[in-house]
């Protein structure tokens, strides 16, 4: 018998206690309640739709504030549908990019059918394979832990699937408004640019 | 404008629009109507030109790259569109700026019969997905229409996608 999963809630509200003034994008859908849960945040860019484009949103961000730390915090069913994703940003190598996948193996949304990553698709080898600077799947909280500062600071590219267990997580939404999130982390970002 | 007016200058011309609209980032899936544009946007280093897998990864990383205060540009052979589609409920709930620029095929003169139905399908898919859609047919006036996009898209945040004709473009001969 192995050890108990982690639970999602924790782990990425650990991860977010030490964001700074990170800028997070979340996918559509558990981990956008994820991040609502551990708090709301100007700086958080939440997905409720374009299901399988969280990374890529993060590639473009990262791309247009190399300054800043772009943490995409998404899901295994929602990596699983941009894959192709993983090949772009190895290829484009954005050094302030880090993509956490939140991983249950489970389509949360629909059902918790189970996805690719119950069935043996390892989503860090598909990213260290697709180039990325780092990549690993973290099991237990002490991995969690020292992949912290890496996620929120180390050289990337880097990945990190975390494993989690699947116990339902009371509801948590954020804003849904697109218009009202995306100009409030536009104003967040880029403050009297944000009108442009 | 003369500049404009060459079949070979376009792509050219359609570079210089995009530096004058502050385009920084740029996607790509590779394509032979593009070739020029995308050899002339590796080439600026004002620019940061990217190859994707899928068209539809250009859809949300503009979406974060105007989120991070980026203008930019998602170049595609009309074959990509479809893939795009569901994408576009980011840019509409979001009113986030998207200019696309797409080379046609499947019409003037086409001898693959495979890209006949995206060809006839990619406008009216563009539109009900909600993106303004400019075809341009004649190759001198393709520069004053991307321009004409580039404001739609930038000073009225909407999605704007400019059609490169076929006519414009060119066709394979089949024969060599």
């Amino acid at each position: 018998m192995s050890a108990a999963r982690l639970d999602r809630r924790d782990v990425v509200a650990r991860i977010l206690a030490e964001r700074g003034d990170t800028l997070v994008v979340t996918g559509l859908g558990s981990t956008t309640w994820d991040a609502a849960a551990a708090g709301d945040h100007r700086n958080n860019f939440y997905l409720w739709g374009g299901m399988g484009g969280a990374a890529m949103v993060g590639l473009g961000l990262a791309n247009a504030q190399p300054g800043r730390r772009v943490l995409v915090i998404t899901g295994d069913g929602e990596m699983l549908m941009g894959l192709g994703a993983l090949a772009t940003i190895g290829t484009a190598a954005p050094a302030n990019l880090a993509v956490a996948v939140v991983d249950n193996e489970r389509y949360g949304e629909t059902g918790m059918q189970e996805t690719h990553t119950a069935h043996g698709v390892d989503l860090a080898a598909v990213a260290a394979g697709a180039g990325f600077a780092a990549a690993a799947t973290l099991r237990t909280m002490d991995e969690v832990e020292a992949w912290i500062p890496r996620l929120l600071g180390g050289p990337g590219p880097l990945f990190a699937a975390v494993k989690v267990g699947i116990e339902p997580a009371p509801m948590a939404l954020p804003l849904r408004d697109g218009a009202a999130i995306r100009a409030r982390f536009r104003d967040a970002v880029l403050g009297g640019r944000a009108e442009e | 404008m003369n500049r404009d007016s060459s079949m070979e200058d376009w792509p050219d011309a359609v570079f210089g629009v995009l530096g004058e609209a502050g385009v920084r980032q740029v996607y790509y899936v590779p394509d032979n109507g593009h070739r020029r544009l995308i050899e002339r946007c590796h080439a600026d280093n004002a620019m940061l030109a990217t190859r994707l897998t899928g068209e539809e990864e250009g859809v949300a990383a503009l979406t974060g790259a105007w989120l991070g205060g980026d203008r930019g540009v998602l170049l595609m052979q009309s074959s990509g569109v479809g893939k795009c589609i569901n994408m576009m409920g980011i840019v509409q709930e979001c009113r986030v700026p998207l200019l696309m620029l797409v080379t046609m095929r499947g019409q003037w003169g086409e001898f693959n019969p495979w890209q006949v139905p995206m060809g006839r399908a990619t406008a009216p898919v563009l539109e009900a997905a909600g993106v303004m859609v400019h075809a341009v047919d004649d190759a001198a006036r393709v520069a004053e229409t991307v321009r004409a996009a580039a404001r739609l898209a930038f000073d009225a945040y909407r999605p704007v996608a400019v059609l490169i004709g076929q006519r414009v473009v060119g066709f394979k001969d089949w024969t060599r």
